[in-house]
């Protein structure tokens, strides 16, 4: 039944990548979007399956064969559902049939063969997350954390014809494996310690043990598995490959990029909630690392022009969050989190994906505004997602986020408080200057010249004829810097993806609404079994979970929750005005910013000169020492050196040795008789 | 009574003559008959330590030989034709062309 989840899209992928093709777009976008639902169906069952269970009990087991059997070593092929994977099965399955079934308009573009190459690889993307969530050790998580890095590098490289596509797809897949090389070393210090990699078999054998006061294993191995993280999940320091990645189909970065894969490492830590418990000093690194990532995305947002690099940023931003929340303990307030913002990001993705569609792959805000008119299912969907990210309360993202900011408060940590209160303002404020710069005002064209093309539709100058070449061009030539025009708004299949979505943006946080104001926080109560060892029953779970801080109905930190709610509510508000204000009201206060703070703002729109620093320190010393050492020197003079003098040394001998074959006969035989002579003659008188 | 010596000196001087004529005359006819006196001169040194040894062990092992000695010359002769005919040469000297 388990083993279900991830076989369909396995089996779209299957179908798709061999016979896709030769079939029509409607057959395999269809069926990609079909395996998708299938899955999602069987994912809604196993959920009921899980809730028919008492709490404590609520897991199922599937073993399909053991995998790996040596020595003390034994690791099946088995997957897990519990209350956490649920989650998880829930938010790719959903989220990503969502997508699929907006794929199917958005790369309507396309020819028939790279249609189906598309979703071949979007379908064996959904089967290696299923598989990572799903899987009950640390080698099956790892297969498909590797697999999505595949598919994420598959599918930012998509285009492949472009070539900073192709490097974006590189810098992804070689970041990434940095931080694979620590999630490999940690499974390796796991197993060295535990003697297993099963997820339950190493919850129980950590319970055991007193949580570790100083660095030790537990904390070198939660360490590496973080590091592990941060590649996966875009966290300082090895997120620069995130934004690159929108280089990719917008609706892959909604799904890759910003719904589930960049996620894995927020699940990863969940998952392994006891392990990290007991190592509070890789819990404070991940809060650190976290609030500081949510912090310098969200300044590097607030700058860039691209609508996709800004919600890059803002994902970064937001995966910090969860991190922050990871970090002090409150794995369900980021469990939450990350459930939240898959949909609301979701939904601002596939916004942006419309906008980019129905500009023909215009991406830079500066080259848009007015938008709201003629794009009004876009509009309101965006707005929702934006309204729900920056935390406006009743919807989603106000829940989650405030239940990260109380808990970091309720931890001991006003500094981090701080930086995730600052980072708020921050998020409204960037959000909804991108609402306003694309949706509001006047069309502008204000982007200097050769405006950064989409490489599904052709290039296009940066006054917005539409391509030659694409599919609409003849019904919307649209003309110069005119703010009207005729634009399309979502076709259907990408506007009921786009509803669903900003539905579940405000909706999805109904579930984990907080005691404080009358909630019963239902996710909180639902994930606690996941986040505590299986033995260890009772009240250290329920701490560990999070769920006791709103559970004990303590008066004084209900009025702190209401105030600190209250705060960030504001904080909200706060950077929406200040947007309004900006960008809507004072257009000149911002290019006067730009012009007070030249430098400030230079520092921002590089993004702090981080790709820069890693290439002087990094790249350019390992290309040095390629150059250089591996291939001048040691390929060229060591190995070349080698094959080159051994064939030169034979080749000497013989110009000496040939001389010996004269072709004359008898000074053949004369050496032959002078030979048996010699030899005799030493046996005879030896 | 002849000793055992004699006969084997006699084979060696046989021997040391067809060696002498292999390396030394400049006819492939005269080498052939030179390789046939050293074959008969070890054909001697057998009988002698056949008869030495008293068995027929020798006596049989020559005729082997014989039998191919008979070979070697009709093959080697009918290689003295057939080189003859393209090269209108006997010398060994001449035919020096498979070399470096």
């Amino acid at each position: 039944m388990l083993a279900l989840i991830p076989l369909f899209p396995f089996l779209g992928f299957v179908v798709n990548s061999t016979m896709g093709r030769r079939l029509p777009k409607s057959v395999s976008g269809g069926l990609a979007s079909l395996a998708m639902l299938a899955s999602f169906a069987v994912s809604l069952v196993t959920v009921m399956q899980l809730r028919g269970l008492s709490p404590e009990a609520r897991a199922i087991e599937q073993t399909l064969y053991t995998w790996i059997a040596s020595g003390d070593l034994n690791i099946g092929l088995s997957f897990r559902v519990d209350p956490l994977s649920a989650v998880m099965i829930l938010v790719i399955t959903g989220i990503g049939s969502l997508i699929h079934i907006y794929s199917t308009a958005y790369m309507h573009d396309e020819v028939d063969s790279e249609f189906a190459r598309y979703f071949s690889y979007l379908n064996l993307f959904a089967s290696f997350m299923l598989v990572l969530v799903l899987g009950s050790n640390f080698p099956l998580m790892f297969v498909g954390w590797e697999g999505v890095g595949l598919c994420s590098y598959l599918l930012i490289g998509f285009w492949f014809k472009k070539k900073s596509a192709n490097d974006a797809g590189k810098k992804a897949f070689i970041v990434n494996r940095v931080g694979d090389y620590a999630f490999i070393l940690g499974m390796l210090a796991i197993f060295a310690k535990f003697g297993t990699l099963d997820f339950q078999g190493v919850a129980s054998a950590v319970a055991a043990l007193p949580v570790e006061t100083e660095f030790g294993i537990l904390s070198l191995a939660t360490l590496l598995l973080f590091i592990g993280a941060t590649g996966k999940s875009a966290q300082i320091p090895l997120y620069t490959w995130l934004p690159d990645a929108m280089e990719g189909p917008t609706p892959v970065s909604a799904l890759i990029h910003a719904a589930t894969m960049v996620t894995a490492g927020v699940y990863m830590i969940g998952r392994n909630a006891v392990l990290f418990s007991h190592a509070p000093e890789t819990l404070t690194i991940v809060a650190v690392i976290g609030a500081l990532t949510a912090l310098m995305a969200g300044t590097i947002g607030l700058v860039q022009n691209d609508i996709k690099r800004v919600l890059a940023y803002s994902t970064v931003s937001q995966l910090g969050y969860m991190f922050l929340a990871m970090g002090v303990g409150a794995f369900g307030a980021g469990i939450f989190h990350l459930y939240t913002h898959a949909f609301f990001k979701a939904c601002l993705f596939l916004g942006s994906g419309a906008v980019i569609h129905a500009l023909h792959g215009e991406q830079d805000i500066r080259n848009m505004g007015g938008l709201k008119k003629e794009l009004p299912i876009t509009y309101w969907t965006f707005l929702i997602g934006a309204i729900a990210i920056a935390g406006v309360f009743p919807l989603s993202g106000f829940f989650s986020k405030d239940e990260i900011l109380f808990e970091t408060f309720v931890e001991g940590h006003q500094l981090l408080w701080t930086i995730g209160a600052i980072t708020a303002l921050l998020t409204a404020t960037y959000m909804f200057r991108l609402v306003f710069l694309t949706f509001h005002g006047e069309r502008r064209h204000d982007a200097p010249a050769a405006a950064d093309a989409h490489g599904a539709h052709d290039t296009h100058d940066a006054h917005g004829h539409a391509p030659a070449g694409h599919g609409h061009a003849d019904d919307h030539d649209h003309g110069h810097g005119h703010s009207g025009g005729h634009l399309h708004d979502a076709p259907p299949a990408m506007a009921l993806a786009l509803i669903v979505l900003a539905i579940g943006s405000v909706a999805a946080g109904w579930i984990g609404i907080p005691h404080a104001i009358g909630g019963h926080n239902e996710l909180a109560t639902w994930l606690a079994p996941s986040f505590s060892a299986p033995s260890v029953a009772g009240e250290v779970a329920a701490a560990e979970a999070g769920a006791e801080g709103e559970g004990g109905g303590e008066a004084d930190h209900t009025a702190l929750e209401l105030t600190l709610m209250g705060v960030s509510l504001s904080i909200a508000i706060a950077g929406i005005a200040f947007a309004y204000f900006v960008w809507v009201k004072r257009r000149r206060i911002a290019d006067n910013m730009v012009r007070e703070f030249p430098g400030l703002h230079r520092l921002l729109l590089n993004k702090y000169y981080v790709d820069e620093f890693y290439d002087a320190t990094i790249v350019q010393p390992i290309k040095a020492v390629s150059t250089e050492g591996l291939w001048r020197w040691f390929d060229v003079r060591v190995i070349d050196g080698a094959v080159n003098g051994a064939a030169s040394i034979v080749d000497g001998s013989a110009g000496v040795l040939r001389r010996l074959q004269s072709g004359s006969v008898r000074a053949y035989a004369g050496s032959l008789f002078v030979g048996v002579v010699v030899i005799l003659g030493y046996y005879l008188w030896r | 009574m002849i000793p055992l010596s004699h006969y084997l000196i006699v084979s060696a001087v046989l021997f040391a003559i067809g060696t002498a004529g292999v390396f030394l005359r400049r006819n492939l006819i005269t080498i052939l008959l030179s390789i046939e006196i050293m074959l008969n001169a070890v054909n001697l040194t057998f009988v002698a330590f056949g008869r030495y040894a008293g068995n027929l062990d020798g006596q049989i092992i020559t005729f082997f030989v014989m039998t191919v000695a008979a070979a070697e010359a009709a093959v080697g002769l009918a290689l003295v034709i057939a080189l003859f005919r393209h090269r209108e040469s006997l010398n060994p000297d001449t035919f020096t062309s498979l070399k470096w």
